[in-house]
């Protein structure tokens, strides 16, 4: 018997249940992948048009992206000036490739990303080097789910740990403050987190002074995924053995620099599923600061789909923004997997 | 053993409870520079507890604790500055396992003490020539044998050149056949003069290095003295019943 044939009968035709499963699985397929690929590629109509266009050929619309994917993923930013939202989100996603590699794991890094991070802000707000102005309101789509997603993370990520030593603190005070922390707001959800982030608080600020909306909901999100972070760091800071700590305080190392040299680098390589876990969800949830009115890309594409003509088309659309979305937590996903290998590999 | 010194670790009227459990009972020790001390006594006696107290491991509640000159009290920058005077070597080894042997015998000099990472390496390799395993120093702790990962140990204590060493029963988490190489370079190491403090139930070994021996008993130094008279006539007969039971087999 041929290779193929040999390797079918053991695993697809096996016993009488498997043989079953195999049949019933390719019916379903047949039922399935023909009139899939007929909508999505022989029926499909693609490169520019207008909805005419789609409803002749009768299958998916790709033409829908070709002429909306600008107003899907920079929102209401002005027309002509889509190229600084473009040229800053090619400027995080750079710095973050550069960051997934661990050689580049320096102080300058964290001076690269401050650096980046102003870049982003002049090139987004304008005013500067003759850019013109533009209102955080008129901020959205892609620019707009990244920055919230990275630096919600950046910010919450240390202050996490800050969170896990809190909690696991000898002083009375600061372990309640932490606890306190944690619990409450791991007791309410994200939505009620940006909604008193962006309603409540300005009405506890002093008359006439604001803060921009977009901070508003970065201030939430960041609060919030600090919570859920914190508890992640603390499991990873129990399972280190009591030795661990000891021998660090018999070396003189003091509080600060066991926990720094010797207590996190080993506790957080054990909580790294959990704590990309919480990336991913944090960067989905992003599309949840649409509520206190932001057009995330979610919102954004849910928009640029508004126009009556191309709302039949709203599939393709989403799908699209889906298939973004996806790309970047399938990267932080397959990231992680890769890191704990790679540190994994250093020791034993 | 010069006796006009000052004693360089004095304990005086220590008492410790767990709770309500009191587990050191007024005790009263005095170790002089380069004197080398094994202490002994049943499980529970309280020996690691006492150990740990030196270098504050553990915190005593009465009685005061003199080491080096300087009393052990709430000041968190004096016990560091002591601890960096006192190496602690562990009965499970206690190495950083995320770090190579060699970053695990730098990192308190370059972190703590200032010296250059050149400065510190030397020094390091210096201390694995001595306890006999410089060409272990790329390897993570994960690929050495207890015996080595043992004496990586006693190299780390020793690297901010230590003026007391402390052994919490540092053999008894070994196989037989790896305890040999670590009482050598501990034997080595009493013959260079360092002071020690040990808890062991190696008593060939105590016999051959100790200046003094000391046993504990629920909580209490019961016995000190020259390990000749010790081992040939204890005074006291719970030392009495205690070397009977482990030397006689
Ligand atoms: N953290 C703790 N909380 C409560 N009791 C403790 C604690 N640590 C030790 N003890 C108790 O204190 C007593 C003395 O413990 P210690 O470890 O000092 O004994 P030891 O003489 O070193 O014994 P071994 O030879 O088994 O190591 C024991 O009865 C032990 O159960
Ligand atoms: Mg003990």
């Amino acid at each position: 018997m041929s290779r193929p044939l040999s390797w079918a009968k053991a695993n697809l035709f096996g016993s009488p249940a498997s043989s079953l499963l195999t049949v019933l699985t390719l019916a379903l397929l047949w039922q399935v992948v023909p009139p899939l690929v007929d909508w999505a590629l022989i029926g499909a109509s693609w490169g520019a048009g207008d909805p005419e266009r789609c409803r002749a050929a009768g299958g998916a619309c790709w033409t829908l992206l070709t002429e909306r994917h600008r107003l899907m993923l920079f929102g209401v930013y002005p027309y002509d000036q889509h190229w600084r939202p473009a040229l800053a989100v090619a400027l995080f996603i750079a710095l973050l490739a550069i960051s997934a590699n661990r050689r580049c794991w320096k102080p300058w890094l964290g001076g690269a990303w401050a650096l980046a991070v102003m870049i982003f802000a002049a090139l987004m707000w304008g005013g500067v080097l003759g850019l013109a102005p533009v209102e955080t309101s008129q901020w959205g789509g892609l620019p707009l789910t990244l920055v919230i997603a990275v630096l919600a993370i950046a910010v919450a990520f240390p202050f996490s740990i800050l969170l896990a030593l809190g909690r696991r603190s000898g002083l009375p005070a600061i372990r309640a403050v932490s606890v306190g922390y944690i619990e409450l707001v791991r007791g309410v959800p994200l939505v009620s987190v940006l909604f008193m982030a962006s309603v409540m608080f300005p009405l506890f600020l002093p008359e006439g002074m604001t803060i921009d909306k977009v901070l508003r909901a970065l201030v939430g999100m960041t609060l919030f995924t600090a919570a859920y972070l914190a508890e992640a760091v603390r499991g990873g800071l129990q399972a280190i053995p009591r030795g661990q700590f000891e021998a660090a305080d018999a070396l003189g190392l003091g509080y600060w620099r066991s926990m720094r040299l010797i207590i996190l680098p080993q506790a957080l390589r054990l909580v790294i599923p959990p704590i990309v876990n919480q990336f991913i969800t944090c960067f989905k949830d992003t599309s949840l600061v649409t509520i206190v009115g932001l057009y995330d890309l979610l919102a954004a594409s849910k928009a640029a789909l508004n126009d009556p003509a191309w709302r039949p088309y709203f599939v393709e659309g989403y799908l699209a923004a889906a298939l973004v979305y996806f790309c970047f937590c399938f990267f932080m996903s397959r990231y992680s997997q890769w890191l704990e290998r790679d540190l994994r590999q250093g020791n034993r | 053993m010069i006796m006009q010194d000052p004693p360089i670790v004095e304990l005086n009227g220590v008492n410790k409870w767990y709770g309500d459990f009191h587990v050191l009972k007024d005790i009263g020790l005095e170790v002089a520079r380069g004197e080398k001390v094994v202490v002994c006594g049943p499980s529970g006696s309280g020996k690691s507890t006492m150990i740990r107290c030196i270098n504050r491991l553990e915190e005593h509640q009465s009685g005061c604790i003199v080491v080096d000159g300087v009393e052990l009290g709430d000041d968190l920058k004096a016990i560091e500055a002591i601890r960096r005077r006192v190496g602690m070597v562990f009965q499970s080894f206690n190495l950083f396992p995320h770090l190579t042997v060699l970053e695990n015998l730098t990192l308190a000099p370059i972190r703590v003490a200032g010296m250059t990472p050149a400065e510190a390496a030397d020094t390091a390799m210096a201390l694995l020539e001595r306890v006999r395993i410089p060409d272990q120093a790329a390897k993570y702790p994960g690929q050495l044998s207890g015996g080595q990962q043992q004496r990586v140990a006693i190299a780390r204590a020793l690297c901010l050149k230590p003026k007391v060493m402390l052994f919490d029963e540092p053999t008894s988490a070994l196989d037989p056949e790896m305890v040999g190489e670590v009482l050598d370079v501990m034997t080595a190491l009493a013959s260079e003069g360092m002071t020690m403090i040990c808890v062991t139930h190696e008593m060939a070994f105590a016999r051959a290095v100790a200046d003094t021996m000391v046993f504990m008993d629920e909580g209490r130094v019961v016995e000190v003295a020259k390990p000749a008279l010790f081992f040939d006539h204890p005074a006291n007969e719970r030392t009495r019943r205690f070397l009977g039971k482990i030397i006689g087999h």
